[in-house]
């Protein structure tokens, strides 16, 4: 679905992405997964056109993105940290988001009422806590029934029963057959969520595998554990 | 297009600079009227608030508005949007309500006491120089991504237009005194915005003196249709300019 | 033995002198030069409406030439239409149209030599060369007269009322336009011009040189391509004038140069490039004039001396004063500037602290012209400001030691 070809990207001297060549499939929940600064955003970002690679080339369905746009139209992107102008409200956030996609119709609503969101349509954006944000941004990355869904972080300001809800919709997504990407630093909670990992360590994509492979060559049962020894590993 | 425009300027009308900054328009314009007992005087204080604050306001409020739209930018990016249609969007929200703001705040004054054709002049003045210092804070936001050192070019730019290229200009002049230079100044005034405006302004409200010798080469330039064409077309190029160039920029610009 | 000389002297005035003749196409004169051979001395011709090519008139008799219903008289272009020689002359109510043109006599509508007690008056001039022309006259009026002429150049076009030396003239109530100078005066002296309108005249509005003792008062002048212009003269009046709208480097609302002992009251300068330059001007005093909307209201050279200005209103005025020097030998008073942001402590209606009506920026303009350019930026007020507080440029002695917080009337 998503075929990344030899990648690379520098922001100054810095190697932000160095030949990174995948294949992301549907029906997959992929984790993006490295410590601070290995290059996990800005492969998202170049995934959604936001970053343009110096060289190598991604296709979307099989087409090449470089300078299209509507392509975007099937992915839910939901940022690490998202914010909003100020004054703008809740409902007018989801106006707007529905405006630019020119639907609003066959929406998929399940997190706007897990959340509660609809109670808070006439909040302003600028008045709400971080938690909230994360709230509306994921609620608006599922919204449009994308078949892509790329969620940075996403479960980071949550409480845990948001995150709970949250985990149950992915997986449903996941099931439906779409394509769902994650970065996250807690391990814990993609456990029993993801069917894939990829490894990346100072640009450089150092492994894709599925998590059975994983288990079978670090011979943990439990994802924080393996990926534990992935990174002592390559420490050293 | 239409639907980022909408909810921009439904945005920044609510924020509270803005407003502070049409009430602070419309208490000023209000009171040079009203205090002054001739109202051409009370158009001379507002000549100084359109070429200082309108130009100063305009810039720094919006090089502040795109740093912090910066996540909300990138949201937008992520949508199946075209780059050139997100960055003339915000240019166009952002420079409408500016320019709502300011035909509120100094716009109704001057057609209530001023509605003549100096008035016309300087609110349709006002209004470009608050697009075109708009257009400008696009220019400085895109070429650089920390934002203290964008507001700091802003600023250095709002001196540069309003106070450093007339030194520049004062001093050519008086190096260059002994040739004419009535149309070499009219060339250098295409070079700043604020100094066309200025002079557009001029020639409404100090007539008698610019028709002086060297005022009348400038009255003759500018007064006649083609040099107000001349001067119109070198505004609208202050804001094509630099806004044409920024959306290049940031249709290639990693965020 | 009085009343009997009385009586004789009437019925002898009445019996002799007072005919009347009647010129038209159905009189027993068809023309007017007929009628003029015919006349004597104290008769009175009257002239039909009708169109009337005669050449030359001369008219040297003191009669009465009068025009009923406004007949008109061609100089075809070719002519002075009528000649004046005789004292005590009256023409009265004609249409004078097409004098001829040339560049070696002024040729005009209507043109009196050497005469006295000529009066001209109601008459309507079109496309004349000079309009009226008053060559060496005493004691002549000049009354209610229409004078239009289309000049495009200076040297194709002459002046609409011409006085070339006089006494006691008296030109009242014309209307000028179009001509080179609308008035113009010339070694004349102890004479008044009076709720006359000169507008649009190529050159001047009024020119006047080497003339002493007049008085002009209620005059308008507007729009001249050089405003007024009065020079070398002494002792003249001007009151409640209008000088508005004089356009150009060169153009004044007034030009005085070399005048001694003028007097100038309650006159209105309005809209003019500068309302009044001064030139080698003495003992001038301006009281209750007001100067409005110029460019500069007052440009003073450092050549005057001894000019006093009281209580003038100056109001929004581009530059209130200009001046090419440092040497200030003239007196400020109880004017109203309204660019005055002096205080009143004492509340008597007079600032506290003197107003300087120089502004460096005037000084600078003055300098280098196209400076004009950056009047009223923010560099330019900077430059105003730090003068105000540490004068350099600006000549010091160049202020009003006691402005008014309101205006002068």
């Amino acid at each position: 679905m998503i075929q990344l070809k030899n990648i690379s990207k520098h922001f100054g001297k810095l190697k932000a992405l160095d030949g990174v060549t995948t294949i992301c499939e549907k029906s997959e929940c992929i984790a993006l997964i490295g410590p601070n600064g290995c290059g996990k955003t800005t492969l998202i970002k170049t995934i959604l056109g936001m970053v343009v690679p110096d060289s190598g080339s991604i296709t979307f369905n099989g087409e090449n993105i470089l300078k299209h746009w509507q392509y975007r139209d099937q992915i839910g992107y939901m940022p690490q940290m998202g914010r909003y102008p100020d004054n703008m409200t809740i409902g007018q956030v989801l106006g707007m988001m529905k405006d630019i996609r020119g639907k609003s119709e066959g929406l998929d609503e399940d997190l706007i009422k897990a959340f509660s969101v609809q109670n808070l349509l006439n909040k302003r954006m600028g008045t709400l806590s971080g938690g909230t944000i994360q709230k509306v941004s994921a609620a608006l990355a599922f919204l449009f029934n994308p078949s892509v869904l790329i969620l940075d972080e996403p479960t980071a300001g949550l409480d845990p029963v948001a995150s709970e809800l949250f985990k149950e919709k992915i997986l449903a997504e996941k099931d439906k057959g779409k394509l769902v990407l994650i970065t996250s630093h807690i391990l814990s909670d993609l456990d029993d969520l993801v069917t894939r990992i990829i490894y990346m360590q100072e640009g450089k994509l150092v492994f894709h595998k599925s998590i059975e492979e994983l288990r079978q060559d670090t011979g943990e049962e439990r994802l924080v554990k393996s990926i534990a020894q992935v990174m002592i590993s390559n420490y050293e | 297009m239409n639907k980022i425009i909408k909810y921009v300027i439904t945005d920044i009308l609510r924020n509270k600079i803005v407003l502070i900054y049409t009430v602070f328009l419309l208490a000023a314009s209000f009171s040079v009227f009203s205090l002054e007992d001739n109202s051409s005087k009370g158009l001379l204080s507002l000549l100084n608030i359109i070429l200082i604050v309108v130009p100063l306001v305009s810039i720094i409020f919006s090089t502040i508005y795109m740093y912090n739209s910066a996540e909300f930018i990138e949201l937008l990016v992520s949508q199946p949007l075209k780059r050139n249609t997100i960055w003339l969007s915000l240019f166009t929200g952002l420079a409408s309500s500016l320019s709502i703001a300011f035909l509120i705040g100094a716009g109704i004054p001057v057609l209530i006491y001023q509605a003549n054709l100096v008035g016309f002049t300087m609110i349709l003045t006002g209004v470009l120089l608050s697009i075109i210092f708009a257009a400008i804070a696009f220019l400085a936001t895109v070429q650089t991504r920390d934002k203290a050192k964008g507001i700091g070019a802003a600023i250095m730019l709002w001196l540069y237009f309003s106070l450093l290229f007339d030194g520049l200009v004062l001093f050519i002049l008086f190096q260059f005194a002994d040739y004419p230079m009535e149309n070499a100044m009219i060339g250098l005034s295409a070079l700043n915005p604020i100094d066309l405006s200025r002079i557009l302004i001029l020639l409404q409200l100090d007539v008698s003196a610019m028709m002086g010798y060297t005022g009348a080469v400038f009255k003759d330039f500018f007064g006649a249709s083609n040099g107000l064409i001349f001067s119109f077309f070198v505004l609208l190029s202050w804001i094509v300019i630099p806004v044409w160039y920024s959306t290049l920029k940031f249709n290639s610009k990693d965020l | 033995m009085r009343y009997f000389f009385f009586i004789f002297f009437t019925l002898l005035y009445c019996s002799t002198s007072a005919a009347n003749i009647y010129v038209g196409a159905k009189r027993s004169h068809r023309t007017i030069s007929s009628a003029l051979n015919e006349a004597k001395s104290g008769d009175t011709i009257f002239v039909d409406a009708g169109l009337y090519r005669e050449k030359n008139l001369i008219i040297n008799k003191s009669i009465v030439l009068k025009g009923v219903g406004s007949p008109v008289l061609d100089g075809e272009k070719k002519y002075e239409i009528i000649s004046i020689t005789a004292d005590g002359a009256v023409v009265d109510g004609f249409k004078l149209i097409h004098s001829g043109i040339s560049s070696l006599e002024d040729l005009s509508g209507i043109k009196v030599y050497d005469s006295r007690n000529v009066v001209i008056r109601n008459n309507i001039l079109e496309d004349t060369f000079f309009g009226i022309y008053i060559q060496n006259g005493i004691n002549c009026s000049i009354e209610n007269n229409t004078l239009k002429a289309t000049g495009v150049e200076e040297q194709q076009s002459g002046n609409g009322i011409h006085c070339w030396k006089g006494d006691s003239l008296r030109v009242i109530g014309n209307q000028i336009s179009g001509h080179r100078d609308g008035i113009y005066f010339e070694f004349v002296k102890n004479s008044v011009i009076w709720r006359n309108v000169s507008k649009n005249n190529l050159r001047y509005g009024l020119h006047f040189m080497f003339s002493n003792d007049d008085m002009y008062v209620n005059n308008v002048f507007r729009n001249n391509g050089s405003g007024v212009s009065v020079m070398y003269s002494n002792r003249i009046k001007m009151f409640s004038n209008y000088f508005e709208e004089n356009w150009g480097d060169a153009a004044h609302g007034i030009l005085l140069k070399e005048i001694s002992d003028g007097f100038m009251e309650g006159n209105y300068f309005k809209r003019n490039t500068s309302g009044i330059y001064m030139e080698g001007a003495n003992r001038i005093y301006m009281k209750r004039n007001v100067f409005e909307n110029n460019g500069w209201a007052l440009k003073i050279q450092a050549s005057c001396m001894d000019v006093v200005l009281e209580l003038n209103n100056f109001i929004g005025n581009t530059f209130d004063v200009g001046t090419n020097g440092s040497l200030v030998l003239n007196r400020f008073n109880n004017n109203y500037w309204d660019k005055y942001d002096g205080y009143d402590l004492d509340k008597d209606k007079i600032g506290d602290i003197p107003y300087r009506p120089v502004s460096m920026y005037s000084m600078i303009v003055e300098k280098y012209p196209p400076a004009m350019i950056l009047f009223r930026s923010f560099i330019t007020s900077l430059l105003d400001k730090t003068e105000k507080l540490i004068p350099s440029l600006t000549p010091e002695n160049l202020k009003d030691t006691a402005p008014m917080m309101k205006r002068a009337f």
